[in-house]
């Protein structure tokens, strides 16, 4: 059947429309990353000479020369900004790992235990979630300076490894996905319940390990006002204090505070790449599911 | 569910204490970071304090002086005005997003979704230091661009023209449309699996058009992730801190501009000191939030009922 040639038409347009208009949102996506990139690598005459990369005279190469590594030098030489690059990855993967582990204990209790109480900590974790992080930041300064944890890392450590909202995300995981039978059979075999737990249920919620693991990480990573509160020492600064910083020691030298934003993002969005599918797809499920 | 776990035969095998020392971890953090700080912020509300050490006793009177702070109500309008632009302007762009992502015969369909979701990854902070530096006057990206390609057509742009000095509001929501439109698009994306063909079939079958069919089968399938999507907005909305903190280099801005709740609860708690005075911001931040996740659960609530 041949269709009409004004339906033709219609449909020629909505392809060409969702099409462009799918460009432009993945160039508003990209363009200002790249620029970033590009642009960490200027000297700071170049950065009035061209917008993105520097073009040779009249032709479409790009002078390489004209590139420098300079910023990242002054970046790790000068500044020290590789220390804020270990501290980060640091606390966020210690800050990952013991959160998901009390997470994934706690959540297990509560779903697979019968026990006095069950219902008091469900509901506890269940309205944990509603408490606004900002409430909790001035007791919070005030409880770690009584402790004498201020400017150390298990003030940062400490406070974030019992997310309410992890225990009940491993609640539900291990509702779905650990069958009750499998755990009285690894019982009848003689399994002790820290057996069963290490060797049944982890590998059965290992997606929901994955998922919450990258949460916790980038979290970590990307957390600002709990190192900028609770830090004093420059050599403990994760790099969303010590880029913070760069604006405001260097404030003018724009190249500096763009390699610094740079060797901040990219750690990040190399993992998100290669952990991509399992997070993007379980995060969406959650949200419907729940 | 919890019928479904109470079935659990209760094995004599089980230790008693088994389930306790699983959540012994969590409960002990919890306690002692959650649960006593909180205790300890109905304290603090009602002190004035010099730094963490030194209190006095002040009564209701920090909300006294909450009320009548023309500072605090700006910090309020700014931080309402942040979070209506980013409903308003954020999630209409992201359901759109979603809408063209489902349009058939489309190549590369999860490597646009997954292009689209990466900028929220990247942390606010570090999105802020980037926008800062775009909307920066000689050497920022918007400036050269705007003045590349106006100068085509004969229009010269200033290049000094400062964005961040002029457009205090707007700067901060085109940010957060960069950071958040595709992670808003994944929930609409995922809720669009929920329209039923068959309704859309028959739509079209009793002839209704594409515009018909948008507001009388898509909008109600989606409506539940909707409401969540809102409500998520909200919350995150009104705890707008380092966006405006990094992008304004550790101030609010031009004439307190950018001034939100947190920023406002960050600068009494730790740049005068007074966490008394920043615990009862805390508490009004608290009560709004708690009030907007109420009146969320009730209209979802209603909702279901009727339906």
């Amino acid at each position: 059947m041949n269709p009409q040639p004004g339906l033709r038409f219609t449909r020629f347009t909505a392809w060409l429309l969702t099409r462009s208009l799918l460009l432009l949102a993945v160039l508003i996506t990209f363009i200002p990353f790249m620029w970033l990139v590009a642009a960490s690598f200027k000297s700071n005459e170049e950065f009035f000479r061209s917008t993105f990369l520097p073009m040779r005279e009249g032709s479409w190469a790009v002078d390489w020369s004209r590139l420098t590594f300079d910023a990242y030098k002054r970046l790790f030489v000068e500044v020290d900004f590789g220390r804020g690059l270990i501290n980060s990855i640091f606390l966020s993967s210690v800050t990952g790992v013991l959160a998901t582990l009390c997470c994934a204990m706690g959540g297990y209790a509560l779903a697979r235990f019968n026990f006095k109480g069950r219902g008091f900590c469900t509901a506890l974790v269940l309205a944990a979630v509603l408490i606004p992080g900002p409430l909790l930041l001035a007791p919070g300064y005030q409880l770690l300076y009584n402790l004498g944890l201020l400017d150390s890392f298990a003030g940062l450590i400490l406070p974030a490894i019992a997310p309410a909202f992890g225990v009940f995300l491993f609640r539900q995981a291990v509702l779905s996905g650990v069958p009750t039978d499998l755990l009285e059979a690894a019982r009848i075999d003689g399994a002790g319940e820290w057996r069963t737990f290490m060797v049944v249920v982890l590998p059965l919620v290992r997606p929901m390990i994955g998922t919450f693991l990258m949460i916790t990480f980038l979290g970590v990573w990307n957390n600002f006002i709990g190192p900028q509160v609770v830090l004093q020492s420059p050599d403990k600064f994760p790099l969303s204090v010590a880029v913070a910083e760069l604006k405001r020691g260097y404030y003018s030298d724009y190249g500096l505070q763009m390699a610094g934003t740079v060797v901040s993002i990219l750690p990040v969005m190399i993992l998100f790449l290669l952990m991509q599918k399992d997070f993007v797809s379980g995060l969406a499920a959650g949200a419907v599911k729940g | 569910m919890s019928a479904k776990a109470a079935a659990i035969p209760a094995s004599s095998a089980r230790s008693p204490l088994a389930p306790w020392l699983f959540l012994s971890p969590f409960l002990i953090c919890f306690a002692v970071f959650t649960v006593y700080p909180l205790i300890q912020a109905v304290l603090l509300s009602t002190q004035t304090t010099f730094g963490p050490g030194a209190t006095r006793f002040v009564g209701a009177n920090n909300f006294v002086a909450l009320f009548r702070d023309p500072l605090f109500w700006k910090a309020c309008s700014n931080t309402l005005i942040y979070t209506l632009g980013s409903i308003f302007i954020q999630l209409p762009l992201a359901l759109g997003l979603a809408l063209l992502l489902e349009s058939p015969n489309l190549r590369g369909r999860s490597w646009l979704r997954l292009v689209l979701f990466s900028p929220s990854m990247v942390g606010v902070v570090f999105a802020a230091m980037m926008f800062g530096l775009i909307f920066e006057k000689r050497t920022g990206l918007l400036n050269q661009l705007l003045h590349g390609t106006l100068g085509i057509v004969g229009i010269e742009w200033d290049l000094d023209f400062g964005w961040l000095q002029q457009h205090v509001m707007l700067g901060l929501i085109v940010a957060s449309l960069w950071m958040y439109v595709g992670f808003n698009m994944t929930f609409f994306a995922a809720a669009l699996q929920n329209v039923r063909k068959d309704l859309v079939e028959a739509a079209i079958v009793d002839g209704a058009g594409p515009v018909s069919r948008f507001w009388n089968v898509t909008i109600p399938a989606i409506r539940p992730v909707a409401g969540f999507v809102v409500l998520m907005s909200v919350i995150g909305s009104f705890q707008l801190f380092e966006l405006p903190y990094i992008m304004f280099s550790s101030s609010a801005g031009p004439d307190n501009r950018a001034l939100t709740i947190v920023l406002y609860l960050f600068q009494n708690g730790f740049e005068v000191g007074d966490l008394g005075y920043a615990t009862a911001i805390g508490w009004a931040l608290a009560v709004i939030l708690v009030g907007c996740t109420m009146v969320q659960r009730l209209l979802a609530r209603g909702e279901e009922a009727s339906a």
